[in-house]
């Protein structure tokens, strides 16, 4: 039984961790002589402010939540997937071939093409460290991880030397034909009367990513699947017990994983600069693991973080766009609010449940509670 | 009455103040970063030289994601910057797509073609500066082996290297030439760690010069050449100083002049298409105290011959974008 109510859980831990890096960015940003309050003033302004803030935003929270849930269910399986970069990069790969090789009548079914090309590259690029770690044990953490490198240095070869156009300065592909331009919130909007910014670049990737959260939430918590991957992650040995294959687990778990990844090219490629360049995913993958963990691996904290960290991404432009402020100072705060909601989880959750414990041993004794389903 | 005169006179200033700050130039560096040691730095010393001149101030942004591109040139234009200068190749797709809504506005690519009314497009012929500097290599090489590490597999460092190849080539028909690229991430361009261990490997082939392009990873290419005791070359701004007497030269691409001259004729510049070469100084060799030791006249003498004949156009260097291949160097 939990020590915390559920919305302690989901939402004091993590407010109070991002007030605790909110006051250390502030004393950095103190530290360097220029103003707190402005910088978040800007931040916020710039970040949410605007339409076209907001576009922005969401443009950068629709990439983290595709790699947030790639990294979310490999945890659920107790698979730590740090390969997300290296598939979200062969995603793009498999969008590029998909719209500059196929004549798309229509977006829509570049759309279906292209997401189905990307989820099969990130997939197959994951299903090799998965059938590593399954049959031969190498661990998945080492291999994927490697993979990502071994994935920047295919892509650098195919786009030097086969995609890029001839006699082109830029190591990137042609840009896609106009059929295959996908929707932005402004086209989206506009028929119900809201003028979104023309210029951002958030679009209707945006929600496939909230179809792919509520599927993946259908996935682990209502489905058989979901159920065996969650019990291979609480315990091998039981749910070997049980009947369940460690190896179908992992492959499947890890497939899944490797598609949401891939699935991200959709938005960054298609969506957004419509050919791949070399730096497409430029750590989408790496931000992905802080977005699960501070999202808890639930689908709906997925969701809240990734647009935390849109947040982050879009004000941390402005900033560098408006003041002196230097762009590591911005990855400094980047960087503090991953430490606390992400790795100094404890150092907020403990006490709290110190705190919840000592009112509940205050109160007088009172029926026993209904077990609440745990968190994972 | 006094209040109206108030309110116009604070409106003057208003309008005054933003008039001021429409003429004020952008200028926008790549991925790599403002303090490279080279590319980015080079144009920051270029605009911070125009600064100091006329005593006025230019906005600035170090891109962080590709995302960026677009909203760094549509911001800086609608907050009325220009010229807005950008460096990079990276660039070119963004400009391409935003140069025609701000058609009041002037850009300036550096190492790029955007064929737009309002854009200037500034190229260098860093092949050209390359074989200069190759032919140094190759003439100061006692081993007649010669390295080249280059930042990422990216047809502009190719570029640099097919040049610096053919130069080494001509200078001594029979030497050789190691070439090896850093990384495949844009990591690449600033990992002096890996532009050390690569350094060592090439000694251990043999080679007694290196030639680095490959922005900030260069500063460990330079470190680990002078530490072992063998040549290296710079790239871009001029390295020399860095290791006084170890520095053979340094292949000079002044993107610094090319972002003075654009902020110096500012809005309503003259647009098109520049060429930088040998001919109008727009690349060369670095020659200064700290290598005149190491630089015997009679190289000086080939090299400078060499340059005389590229200016004239007697002398061909191939250019590896011309038709993506290089004759003496495969990649």
């Amino acid at each position: 039984m939990d020590v915390m109510p559920k919305w302690a859980e989901v939402v004091l831990v993590p407010l109070i961790s991002l007030i605790l890096a909110a006051i250390l960015s502030a004393l950095v940003i103190l530290g360097i002589g220029e103003d707190p309050v402005a910088a978040v003033k800007l931040m916020v302004s710039g970040a949410l402010g605007s339409t076209y803030g907001w576009g922005y935003t969401l443009y950068y929270a629709t990439n983290f939540m595709f790699t947030g849930l790639c990294v979310a269910i490999a945890f659920h399986a107790r698979l730590f997937n740090i390969g997300g970069e290296g598939q979200a990069m062969l995603g793009g790969l498999g969008v590029a071939l998909a719209c500059l090789y196929i004549p798309w009548p229509h977006w829509s079914l570049a759309l279906i093409g292209a997401t189905t090309m990307a989820a099969l590259f990130g997939a197959a690029w994951a299903a090799i460290p998965a059938f590593l770690q399954a049959k031969r044990g190498s661990h998945i953490v080492i291999t994927t991880i490697m993979f990502n490198f071994i994935a920047a240095a295919v892509l650098n070869y195919i786009l030097v030397n086969m995609l890029r156009p001839k006699g082109s300065m830029d190591p990137a592909t042609a840009r896609f034909p106009d059929a295959t331009k996908l929707p932005t919130l402004h086209d989206l909007l506009a028929p119900i009367g809201i003028n979104f910014s023309k210029a951002a670049p958030a679009n209707i990737s945006l929600l496939v990513a909230i179809a792919a959260c509520f599927f993946l939430w259908v996935l682990i918590w209502r489905t058989r699947l979901g159920y065996e991957i969650r019990a291979y992650g609480h315990s091998e040995s039981a749910a070997k017990y049980a009947g369940i294959s460690p190896v179908k687990i992992t492959m499947i778990t890890m497939i899944i994983s490797g598609g949401l990844a891939g699935m991200m090219a959709i938005n960054n490629v298609m969506g957004e600069s419509e050919r791949l360049v070399l730096n497409a995913t430029e750590g989408a993958g790496f931000i992905g693991i802080a977005v699960a963990l501070m999202g808890r691996s639930h689908p709906l904290g997925v969701f809240l973080a990734a647009i935390l960290f849109g947040f982050l991404y879009q004000g941390g432009a402005e900033l560098a766009l408006w003041t002196s402020i230097p762009r590591e100072l911005i990855v400094v705060i980047q960087a503090l609010v991953i430490l606390f909601t992400g790795a100094l989880d404890n150092m907020v959750r403990m006490p709290l449940e110190k705190i919840f414990l000592s009112i509940r041993n205050a109160r007088a004794p009172k029926p026993e509670r209904k077990p609440v389903e745990p968190a994972e | 009455m006094t209040l109206m005169t108030k309110l116009l006179g604070a409106a003057a200033v208003t309008a005054l103040g933003a008039g001021a700050a429409l003429a004020e130039p952008a200028l926008i560096f790549d991925l790599g970063g403002k303090f490279d040691k080279s590319f980015n730095e080079a144009a920051f010393a270029g605009a911070q030289r125009w600064a100091e001149e006329t005593g006025e101030t230019f906005r600035e942004i170090e891109l962080q994601s590709e995302a960026q591109r677009e909203q760094a040139l549509r911001r800086f234009a609608e907050a009325g910057s220009n010229p807005i200068v950008m460096t990079g190749f990276a660039f070119g797709d963004a400009l391409g797509q935003v140069a025609g809504d701000y058609p009041e506005t002037d850009f300036v690519i550096i190492d790029m073609v955007v064929d737009a009314p309002n854009v200037r497009s500034v190229v260098f012929n860093e092949h050209e500066g390359s074989y200069l500097v190759g032919m140094m290599a190759a003439m100061a090489s006692e081993s007649n082996t010669v390295g080249f590490i280059g930042g990422m597999d990216i047809p502009l460092i190719r570029k640099f290297a097919c040049g610096y190849a053919q130069g080494v080539l001509a200078a001594k028909p029979d030497a050789t030439v190691i070439s090896n690229m850093t990384g495949t991430t844009p990591a690449a361009w600033n990992d002096p760690v890996k532009g050390s261990e690569l350094t060592k490997a090439q000694i251990s082939q043999g080679a007694d010069v290196v030639y680095a392009a490959a922005g900030g990873t260069g500063v460990g290419v330079l470190q680990t050449a002078a530490d072992e005791g063998i040549l290296s070359i710079g790239v871009d701004s001029n390295q020399n100083y860095m290791h006084p007497g170890k520095v053979l030269t340094s292949m000079l691409k002044r993107v610094d002049n090319a972002v003075y001259q654009a902020m110096t004729d500012g809005p309503g510049m003259e647009k098109g298409f520049n060429v930088m070469g040998i001919a109008n100084g727009g690349v060369g060799y670095a020659m200064d105290e700290y290598n005149k030791d190491i630089v015997s006249a009679d190289m000086q003498a080939v090299v400078d011959e060499a340059s005389a004949q590229i200016a004239d156009g007697t002398l061909m260097v191939h250019d590896y974008m011309s038709d993506d291949s290089c004759p003496v160097l495969d990649f």
